[in-house]
């Protein structure tokens, strides 16, 4: 297909393992924001012509997701004073072996799924796959409010990479609502963590259970 | 021309509400300003409906208004807007400043959207202006939602009108597959017999909700007895009608009725007519009472449609005519005098402070006007002559009585447990308002709430009488409103042809007229003669015959369950009253007490236990919702991956 896009792709899933592995708050949110950039990448290489429009919106994408959000999340963790390590229900190694066996499921799955001919034999559905069940194990397994913010992050970016498909047929609804969405997501988990912070003078989602029926 | 004072006269009411939120909570103006919006919208929208008659209707994809729509529009105008009026005493704004203002912006907002019910061609408006009606008419029961028992009337009826909404939906969605748009049209002839049974039985379902047709009617007793009492008489007198309008309307767009439709019609409304009316003979509540006869008054609605239907099953154009003319006719006269009722039921609470049947007696010599208004609405909703009830139960008995097919005519043999049903259903409705008429308006004061009371003022009355001679006037001339009843039966059934049926050939209306008149005449020249005799010889009053007992107090009189008793008796079996009585007593007796009550058959006999049941089994799944939030997100996780394997 687009051996620049598998390229870059390829780069993507190592970075989820990167998100998954790493013990520094820092080192995962470097991760995210690097996942980011490369996204940003993405849109550029997956048109087939370059115009300026498309410029603008990987510019917008790179900024948005390797250099503002990243920043707003160092940001969070001098602010509510954090301790750095990620803090996790289950360990590294396990949480990377999952990362594996999801991303083994995610190809297995985008054999199955009804797909536009054209884009068969391509990585972007299973990367797209692979990278929602890694946001979706960053926010199962991790206690800290932030890293759920990270979690929530990866999730949008392996819905961003689904958008890829689409990215010829409907572009501008595309991008503009994975960066809606996106910006919704950073609002909300802001205000979570703030209260959080604020009401329970601690930052560990275990405490919500308290707000339990 | 005609549609757009209608639409105006929707359009005042929506917001006669809204000017009032912008005063200050403890100003009449807004309430004043709204009252006059109301009738004005009602003036604009009953010269318009009734102008509507006089040109072709109107019919496109989104409104379509007929004589049916006319003849709901009437009352839905009328109604709401002499309850406006009403509530400028009962529900002033200077004494309720916390809920005056949301009681009054709902109360537009409902009757615009029952409105905008009757005129929808389209389903998608249809549901739209359902929903505004039944969300509204939730504010309006839980006006006092401070209150538990308010609070939980409300959620009771959010719950089942809700489930009618859902029944709705799938109707609307079958219509809409088997016409292919979704203006609502007659269906085609060669449409399925399963699919056509579906959508009636959706139908029967999800309006029979709303009307509270027996036994789904469990959020009617309570939704009645807790709102503001010029907001029951909305409820009773139009809101639960829109139920019947939507299964008229449907009923007259399915094709060639099997017979049983009509049967289950006419037994569902027998079952709903005489337990209703069986219920509310064992009730204490005034306004739970009067709930009840509502229950009982749709069930000889549905009676009359079911006999409707029964009739196009046979092809029998008299039984089509006088069921659905009664039928409607009975939604009219059923508007008309349980507002009165519910009114002067609110009269004498605003002047009591309660509702309770046996602490009230002998209003009648205090509240003299409400008393008599209160007996003409008992005399009418029992179907007596000379009031409207007589009318419509008239034509209903008449179409009954032919449809059982006598001599050489097509018949159906079933329908003839009907009559004598309906016969049972108005004696029994006689002895209830006998009871009640006895225990709240006759007798002595047995508290110190119904010693010390007040005739309702101007305010309260005026609207009561406006309804008492809307009453008499269709109770003595029927032949004014019949022509309109006879547009309605065409506009209903596609294979009438216009000019095939006559009410006046099929009933004899004029003699009904005469005869009231006559009762009249008799009644005035008997009053007549009894006042001249007691002026004549003087009164003297002294003590009824009390078995030598030498101590005779206020609450010897009859009550409401010692009234009620015989007949509560006789339909034990269904009532199941609850009685807490003193046991075995000493021979000189401590002080001890008595208390039953009739507990409804489906809410807390049915519905509430395996409501328990259902909890109780799904409570073990309650470790499920830890509160953990990593949890939930697991849930998601584990559920996408299934639905990602199921393909």
């Amino acid at each position: 297909m687009n051996p620049l896009l598998d390229l870059i792709l390829v780069a993507v899933l190592l970075l989820n393992f990167v998100a998954l592995g790493a013990s520094q708050l820092r080192t995962v949110i470097h991760a995210v924001a690097l996942q980011g950039v490369l996204l940003g990448a993405t849109i550029v290489v997956a048109h087939s012509t370059v115009t300026v429009w498309v410029i603008v919106m990987a510019g917008a994408v790179i900024a948005l997701k390797g250099v503002v959000i990243p920043r707003m999340l160092f940001h969070a963790i001098r602010e509510v004073v954090i301790r750095r390590e990620v803090d996790p229900i289950i360990g590294c190694i396990a949480s990377l072996l999952l990362g594996g066996v999801g991303t083994a499921l995610a190809v297995l799955f985008s054999k199955t799924l009804p797909i536009a001919h054209e884009h068969i034999g391509s990585l972007v559905v299973p990367a797209a796959l692979s990278t929602v069940l890694t946001g979706f194990l960053i926010l199962t397994t991790r206690v800290k409010a932030i890293s759920q913010v990270v979690g929530y992050l990866v999730l949008e970016n392996g819905i961003f990479i689904f958008g890829l498909l689409l990215v010829e047929a409907m572009p501008f609804l595309v991008e503009i609502g994975v960066l809606l969405d996106l910006f919704v997501a950073i609002f909300v988990m802001g205000i979570i963590i703030y209260q959080i912070s604020q009401e329970f003078s601690t930052v560990s989602t275990r405490k919500l259970s308290a707000l339990k029926e | 021309m005609s549609e757009w004072l209608i639409f105006l006269g929707i359009g005042c009411h929506a917001v006669s509400g809204v000017p009032g939120l912008f005063r200050r909570r403890d100003s009449d103006a807004g309430q004043k300003f709204a009252v006059v919006l109301g009738l004005i919208g009602s003036a604009l929208g009953i010269v318009g409906a009734v102008g509507s008659l006089w040109q072709p209707p109107v019919a496109n994809s989104v409104i379509k208004i007929d004589a049916i729509s006319v003849i709901f529009l009437l009352p839905i105008f009328l109604i709401p807007a002499l309850g406006g009026v009403y509530g400028l005493t009962y529900w002033k704004q200077a004494e309720h400043i916390h809920n005056g203002q949301k009681l009054r912006l709902f109360y537009g907002l409902v009757t615009a959207a029952l409105a905008g019910v009757t005129i929808a061609a389209n389903s998608i408006l249809f549901l739209v202006a359902w929903e505004i009606m039944a969300l509204s008419a939730f504010f309006l029961i839980t006006t006092e939602d401070e209150d538990r028992m308010v609070s939980e009337a409300g959620w009771l009826y959010l719950v089942t009108t809700h489930t009618a909404t859902l029944c709705l939906f799938a109707l609307f969605a079958l219509l809409r597959n088997v016409t292919g748009s979704f203006t609502l049209v007659a269906l085609p002839d060669g449409l399925g017999a399963g699919l056509a049974t579906a959508i009636f039985l959706l139908a029967v379902i999800g309006f029979g909700l709303k009307a509270g047709l027996m036994p789904l009617h469990v959020w009617l007793p309570g939704a009645h007895a807790m709102a503001p009492s010029h907001v029951s008489a909305l409820m009773s007198g139009v809101l639960i009608k829109i139920g019947i309008y939507g299964l008229v309307r449907i009923c007259s767009l399915l094709p060639h009725p099997p017979l049983w439709w009509g049967g289950l019609l006419l037994v569902a409304g027998t079952i709903s007519g005489v337990l209703g009316v069986v219920f509310a003979i064992g009730q204490h509540d005034l306004k739970r009472l009067l709930a009840y006869h509502s229950v009982e008054n749709i069930g000889i609605i549905t009676m009359g449609l079911g006999l409707a239907m029964v009739g196009r099953s046979l092809h029998r154009a008299d039984c089509v005519a006088l069921g659905l003319a009664g039928a409607l006719l009975h939604v009219w006269n059923h508007g008309l005098f349980k507002s009165v009722l519910f009114f002067s039921a609110g009269a004498v609470i605003h002047a009591t402070h309660t509702c309770e049947i046996d602490r009230l007696g002998g209003l009648a010599k205090a509240m003299p006007r409400t008393a008599l208004c209160f007996a003409i609405g008992a005399v009418a909703i029992c179907g007596l002559p000379p009031l409207n009830g007589f009318v419509s139960e008239l034509l209903i008995y008449l179409g009954l009585f032919r449809s059982i097919g006598i001599g050489h005519e097509t018949g159906w043999a079933g329908s003839a447990f009907a009559p004598p049903a309906l016969a049972l259903i108005g004696a029994l409705a006689v002895a209830c308002f006998v009871k009640v008429f006895g225990g709240v308006f006759l007798g002595v004061a047995r508290s110190e709430h119904a010693r010390h009371v007040r005739e309702a003022d101007a305010n309260m009355t005026g609207p009561m009488l406006v309804l008492v001679g809307c009453c008499l006037l269709i109770g003595l001339a029927p032949l004014l409103v019949a022509p309109l009843f006879e547009q309605g039966v065409y506009a209903w059934s596609p294979d009438l042809a216009t000019g095939a049926v006559s009410l006046v050939m099929l009933a004899p209306l004029r003699w009904v007229s005469v005869a009231g008149l006559a009762l009249i005449v008799l009644i005035v020249v008997a009053g007549v003669l009894l006042g001249l005799r007691l002026r004549h010889c003087g009164t003297a009053s002294s003590g009824t015959w009390d078995c030598g007992y030498a101590a005779p107090t206020a609450r010897m009189q009859y009550t409401s369950s010692s009234f009620a008793q015989m007949l509560v008796g006789c339909f034990v079996w269904v009532l199941r009253p609850r009685v807490h009585a003193p046991g075995e007593q000493p021979l000189f007796s401590r002080a001890t007490q008595f208390r039953s009550h009739v507990p409804d058959i489906v809410l807390d006999g049915a519905l509430r236990p395996s409501f328990r049941f259902g909890a109780k089994i799904t409570s073990s799944f309650r470790f499920l919702q830890a509160g953990n939030i990593h949890a939930y997100l697991f849930y998601i996780v584990v559920f996408l991956i299934l639905l990602l394997l199921w393909r």
